[in-house]
């Protein structure tokens, strides 16, 4: 057990004295000013002792300087000449560094109309924003199909392994899984029936028409909207957007545009290879547990599939690139100048590209069914 | 298509007005910088040099007041005369502000191939003559991330040279490097005003520096907001008549 630091609140001839000893820089003090301002009781001097005082830290500083404002709030007369040289110092260096003018002023809240109002304007400009973003892509995509688009190739093609051939292993995994859980989650009902065959339509159609796309589009959201909107947003912190503006290069074109256009040409393909995927997932599932032969299966498949529906899938997998890159290039290019910020960007590029899948998908489908596709 | 002539100054400010939103950053500004000179923007901390420095580079329009390169207002003119205008400054960034994902050649040869048409081989002897000159000979293949900062520091400038800028800027030269290397990025502004006939326009609060190259300069002050002495670094030291811009240039001691 080591020796602890005390004190001693003693009163002699009315006058308070505090007395410190021992090591005072370990374990909780347990020091608390109001206690010791009860134990003081009504004084009009305090002194200090510290002769007993063998090492101190900042902790008893705060404690000190805390004793000595409420007893000065009290009009009680402190005399500090018995503290450590070191400590007085620091406490006075404290006092002088404390509450520096305009260095803590909160805004007032403002009234709850205020706030409405400019809560409205910041989601107006946003808005404003969001559409210069989008017609300046827009603009720059012209200028790339008409030829005269600015950036360099070799970055173009390394973004396109990126969202393309690197994206595969977790897409495979992902649609193989997934058509195995509609299978599953098919068989069980069709049993019922003892039409089992159909789960040979429900994996087909599912994967070709929707899942194909949708699961492709939210892998690609996690993994490349939010790489690209770290990458632009680490590019903005380090000030390389700044260097592209300033040697007449506008960083709209020269980064975001190859990021949009490789994103839209990669995602079909993935979604093509994800619905082959899927339904060989469910294949497997029918085969191998549902004791459907091989041939019935695929041939059930082939019935109910024609090119309309992949069509479909794929159609609406280079509108999910489109909506994923220019949401991940948004958020970068929009990034504040810290660490937090690129982190920030990231996670809103995803959330902003999931939830535009999501309506998109909505959309599509509500439209597609009144025009009975 | 050069827009100076002989007489016109590379770089006028007239009646700037610097904001973020409502907060004004500093107003009134005015001042030339002359061709041939090392100007220097100085200020305390936050009082808006580097700020300052983006308006003259046209990373921010100002809140009112025009930048001048030449005979043309920068912020109102077409975008293609912009790029064009960016074409005849260079500028190194705080950090360097290399592209991360290229290599020291990659990223002194893309203004390069940007804007020349130069042969591949011609544009590899130029890069490599920048790199040299920056002290950097050797390096060209290697990724900023694999440099030290002083050494991304020099590449910046090699980038920054790439296409013999009529105006190069620099913002904080010698923040993050040792005293020896910041002396030795001084002595290359210098031997580059010199060899390349260039203006430079370098914002600093470093004292060493400020006396070691500047020819002319405005002192930015963060209170008053608006600048409050320009002039050579020297005569103001010795003459200036205000008690901020003395204490700024004698490190708070006031005697010089």
């Amino acid at each position: 057990m080591q020796e602890q630091g005390g004190i001693t609140i003693t009163t002699e001839q009315g006058q308070g004295v505090v007395s410190l000893h021992g090591p005072w820089d370990r374990e909780e003090t347990g020091l608390r000013v109001a206690e010791s301002l009860l134990a003081l009781g009504p004084v009009r001097r305090v002194r200090f002792d510290t002769t007993g005082l063998v090492s101190w830290d900042s902790r008893l500083a705060v404690f000190v300087s805390g004793l000595v404002e409420d007893l000065k709030a009290r009009d009680v007369a402190v005399d500090e000449k018995g503290l450590p040289t070191g400590m007085l110092r620091l406490m006075a260096l404290a006092a002088q560094g404390a509450g520096a003018a305009g260095a803590s002023v909160k805004p007032p809240r403002e009234p709850l109309l205020m706030r409405a109002g400019l809560k409205a304007t910041a989601a107006w400009a946003a808005l404003v924003d969001t559409l210069g973003f989008i017609g300046e892509t827009a603009l720059g995509l012209g200028r790339l199909v008409t030829g005269r688009g600015r950036f360099r190739r070799d970055d173009f093609f390394l973004l396109l392994q990126d969202c393309g051939a690197s994206a595969l292993p977790i897409v495979s995994l992902i649609s193989l899984v997934i058509g195995v859980i509609f299978a599953f989650v098919g068989s069980v009902q069709l049993k019922l029936f003892g039409a089992q065959i159909y789960v040979a339509d429900i994996v087909g159609l599912a994967m070709a028409r929707e899942l194909g796309a949708m699961m492709t589009g939210i892998i690609m959201a996690g993994r490349t909207g939010a790489a690209f909107a770290a990458q632009l947003g680490t590019m903005q912190v380090n000030e390389e957007v700044d260097a592209l503006t300033t040697m007449g290069l506008n960083p709209a074109e020269y980064l975001v545009i190859p990021r949009v256009a490789a994103l839209v040409m990669m995602m079909p393909l993935l979604c093509l290879y994800a619905d082959f995927l899927g339904i060989g997932g469910g294949m497997a599932i029918g085969v191998g547990m549902l004791d459907i032969p091989l041939v019935q299966y695929w041939n059930q498949t082939r019935a109910a599939l024609d090119v309309t529906q992949f069509m479909h899938g794929i159609i609406k997998s280079a509108l999910y690139g489109v909506i994923i890159a220019m949401a991940g290039c948004y958020h970068g290019m929009r990034c504040g100048r810290s660490a937090s910020a690129v982190g920030d960007a990231a996670t809103r590029a995803v959330v902003a590209a999931i939830v535009g899948i999501i309506i998109a998908d909505g959309l599509i489908a509500v439209v597609t069914s009144i025009i009975g596709m | 298509m050069t827009n100076t002539r002989e007489g016109d100054p590379p770089l006028k400010v007239t009646d700037l007005t610097m904001a973020y939103g409502p907060r004004v950053i500093q107003r009134d500004l005015a001042f030339e910088v002359a061709k041939g000179e090392i100007f220097i923007i100085m200020g305390g901390s936050g009082c808006g040099k580097s700020t300052l420095l983006r308006h003259l580079v046209g990373l921010k329009e100002p809140a009112r007041g025009k930048v001048f390169h030449g005979r043309t207002s920068l912020y109102e003119a077409s975008s293609r005369e912009q790029s064009a205008l960016m074409q005849r400054i260079g500028i190194l960034y705080q950090s360097g502000a290399l592209f991360s994902s290229m290599t020291l050649f990659e990223n002194v040869a893309l203004p390069l191939y940007q804007y020349s048409d130069y042969t591949a081989s011609e544009i590899r002897e130029l890069v490599m003559f920048k790199l040299a000159l920056v002290g950097l000979g050797g390096f060209e293949d290697h990724l900023p991330a694999e440099i030290s900062g002083g050494m991304k520091k020099r590449a910046g400038l090699a980038r920054a040279m790439a296409l013999d800028p009529e105006i190069l800027f620099f913002d904080e030269p010698s923040a993050g490097l040792d005293p020896v290397s910041a002396r030795r990025l001084d002595d290359l502004i210098l031997e580059l005003k010199e060899s390349l006939g260039a203006t430079i326009v370098v914002v600093t609060h470093e004292l060493a520096s400020i006396f070691a190259i500047g020819t002319d300069s405005v002192f930015l002050d963060a209170e008053t907001k608006t600048m409050i002495a320009s002039g050579h670094p020297r005569d103001l030291l010795e003459r200036s008549e205000d008690a901020r811009v003395v204490r700024f240039l004698t490190r708070g001691e006031g005697s010089r």
